[in-house]
């Protein structure tokens, strides 16, 4: 597919022999039609398997025998199953936080720094408030995540609007800083006593865990992920903000026009996305690991950036992708047990990316007749 | 050997993959393509070199094919933005995630295994009575030397020859470009693809001078350093040598500063670069606000030529 000078848009060759006047085929580039088909996303998905099955056939493994342990793992038993939704509810909020940002287009890529120093944060509520009832220490910790989270992405904000500094780089060098902040209590200040020389905080108490789901892992984060996704629903369609950043998202000179802040818009949506991916973290520490450590988060703010391009920003989307890669991330370590690395997840979800920008571009190439 | 010596030989040590990348990201961009996928080509450069120098012990080898491999990762980001038009920051962060995933899966097989040698190194006889410089010099390796001679070369193309005129229109103006008669999409695709190569050399520099073995995401960040290196250094490669330089040195610093036996915990002096980074940027942001920021002009704008029917 190397480009023609001289040829505007890539011209087949004509399929009547030489001359090609009676028939002919050329691509043609429509830029209005924005909308890409409702497959898109599910194709993406499909091609990204057949890519990756070469990466696997070439290392020596059955890609059938890999995807099919996979999807086993993920979705097979009822085990996997609540193990996928446990890990769907960080991928819907932070997933959310990220789709709210990127509604005015701006790229917050820190989802994983926010919820990291969220998690931090609900971790000191039990350090330094031990003795707490049962709700006023979830609350606590509720506050201080979003809080953490929220400054985290004001950090990345207000470089963006006051000096101009493009927030990719900001929110992804603040990660760094959240994980070596992290390293530093769990191997310092916060290090448990008991535990052995383990890098960890000590462990929550009952009262410091989030309720969960019968007697499953599944715990009351879900519940936040729900109302999260409903309020976001609401707030953009019914609400004047809604409606502002609707326009900004379409036209952002014409609403500047019109006489809205955009520099204030993106400070509030930072915010909100950071809160976002800090509760995630609050309720991965409170309801899932009931302690601080490292790697608390398997890349969650990374692959939360899919979940939110897959579904188009769609509210109801969101919810279908973040349970869609749960699973994934889920059956990357099922395949473990024959020896394969959790790496394999990661690099389809890569792949689904790739195929998935370029879908969204080619349904815009038109094959026409000429002349 | 003094303090200030040891620095400078850490500095450059470390600031020579971030001066690689750096220039693949300037020859990227000044083509008019955002390049946010340099983590993802590092790491891949730096996969590809452990897996080829372990199984052949063939240096030269490895490092071709590191550069290859990481070619053909830009000719598929030049495909999606170039010829599909497609959004240029997506692309990128595809680029990452998957390089990043890619090569944690195929270096599990050697992670961990020391590579059978190094970087093979210059003696310059002629340099070693001068004070400072001759133990500067005298230990640089052929990819240090390869990347300052680059530095020289890269400055004379883009602001002394006509190649470089027509890479700055097509950064700058690709419609101009287009009727002056340039090809705008073979000179992006040309561009984008050498500097993914150079990004990809930058990972096998990493691997080769700086970490001796191959672990799951080993540049940690230095991808995206680089891409901030970018905006630092105005898209200018002279400026991109001390750049890079200057960070290499944050980042051995502290090293350095540990080894001294501080107080600090090292995991604050770890964090020195990170926060360096974005520090820099917003100096840069603040002084620079009313003033043009050297960006090449279309950076980011997918080139459409109209339509003839």
């Amino acid at each position: 597919m190397s480009p023609k000078p001289g040829n505007e848009s890539a011209t087949l060759p004509p399929l009547a022999g030489r001359s090609g006047r009676w028939y002919s085929l050329r691509l043609e580039y429509d830029s209005s039609r924005t909308r890409s088909p409702w497959w898109t996303p599910i194709l993406s998905v499909v091609l990204a398997l057949l890519l990756c099955a070469v990466f696997i056939a070439a290392n020596g493994m059955s890609p059938l025998v890999v995807y099919e342990k996979m999807f086993r793992g993920a979705f097979g038993t009822s085990y996997g199953f609540t193990e996928t939704m446990v890990k769907a509810i960080p991928l819907l909020l932070c997933g959310l936080g990220i789709a709210v940002a990127y509604r005015i287009s701006v790229w917050n890529i820190g989802a994983e720094g926010q919820l990291t120093v969220g998690a931090m944060a609900a971790t000191a509520v039990t350090i330094y408030f031990p003795d707490l009832s049962s709700f006023w220490s979830i609350a606590l910790m509720l506050v201080f995540g979003t809080a953490a989270g929220a400054l985290w992405g004001l950090m990345t904000a207000v470089p963006r609007t006051h000096f101009g500094v493009n927030e990719l780089i900001t929110s992804l060098m603040l990660n760094y800083v959240a994980l070596l902040a992290l390293d530093y209590v769990v191997f310092g200040p916060w290090k448990d006593p008991k535990g052995f020389n383990f890098p960890g905080s000590p462990m929550f108490t009952a009262a410091q865990s989030l309720p969960v789901l019968g007697s499953t892992r599944l715990h009351i984060g879900l519940i936040f992920g729900l109302v999260a996704v409903l309020i976001y629903y609401l707030m953009i369609r019914f609400t004047r903000w809604g409606y502002e950043l609707r326009l900004i998202g379409a036209n952002p000179t014409a609403a500047r026009y019109a006489g809205i802040h955009i520099k204030k818009h993106i400070i509030i949506v930072m915010l909100i996305s950071g809160g976002l991916a800090g509760i995630a973290g609050m309720a991965e520490v409170s309801g899932v690991t009931h302690k601080l450590m490292q790697g608390i988060s398997p890349g969650y703010g990374y692959t939360a950036i899919i979940v939110a391009w897959l579904a188009k920003l769609n509210p109801l989307g969101l919810i279908v992708t973040s349970i869609l890669f749960g699973g994934l991330i889920v059956g990357g370590y099922s395949v473990q047990t024959i020896g394969l690395p959790s790496s394999i997840s990661e690099m389809l979800q890569g792949a689904i990316l790739f195929f998935l920008i370029a879908g969204d571009m080619i349904h815009r190439f038109r094959i026409r007749r000429s002349a | 050997m003094d303090f200030t010596t040891q620095l400078l030989i850490a500095a450059i040590s470390a600031g020579t993959p971030l001066l690689l990348a750096t220039l693949g990201g300037i020859l990227t961009e000044r083509a008019g393509i955002i390049q946010l996928g340099a983590e993802g080509l590092m790491l891949m450069g730096a996969v590809t070199t452990c897996i080829v120098y372990i199984r052949s012990g063939n240096l030269i080898l490895a490092l071709l094919s590191a550069v290859a491999i990481t070619a053909l990762l830009g000719m598929v980001h030049s495909f999606l933005c170039v010829t599909l038009r497609a959004n240029q920051t997506m692309s990128g962060l595809a680029m990452t995630l998957f390089g990043s995933g890619l090569s944690a899966y195929v270096g599990k097989s050697i992670s961990g295994i020391p590579l059978p040698g190094s970087l093979p190194k210059l003696d310059l006889e002629i340099l070693k009575p001068v004070p400072v410089l001759g133990e500067l010099f005298g230990r640089l390796d052929m990819l240090t030397w390869f990347s300052l001679l680059l530095v020289l070369v890269l400055h004379l193309l883009i602001h002394h020859t006509s190649w470089g005129l027509h890479l700055r229109a097509v950064g700058d103006n690709p419609a101009t470009a287009d009727v002056m008669g340039i090809r705008v999409q073979l000179i992006r695709y040309c561009y984008v693809t050498a500097g993914a190569a150079l990004i990809g050399l930058a990972g096998a520099d990493m691997v080769l001078a700086y970490a001796p073995t191959w672990n799951e995401g080993l540049t940690a960040g230095r991808g995206w350093i680089a891409v901030g290196l970018v905006i630092f250094a105005r898209w200018n490669p002279l400026r991109a040598l001390f750049c890079a330089y200057f960070f290499g040195a944050l980042d051995s610093l502290g090293f350095r500063i540990q080894l001294l036996g501080s107080a600090v915990p090292s995991y604050f002096l770890k964090m020195i670069p990170y926060v360096v980074t974005i520090l820099v940027l917003m100096y840069l942001g603040y002084r620079n606000r009313n003033k043009p920021s050297g960006t090449p002009e279309s950076l980011g704008t997918p080139y459409i030529r109209e339509q003839r029917f």
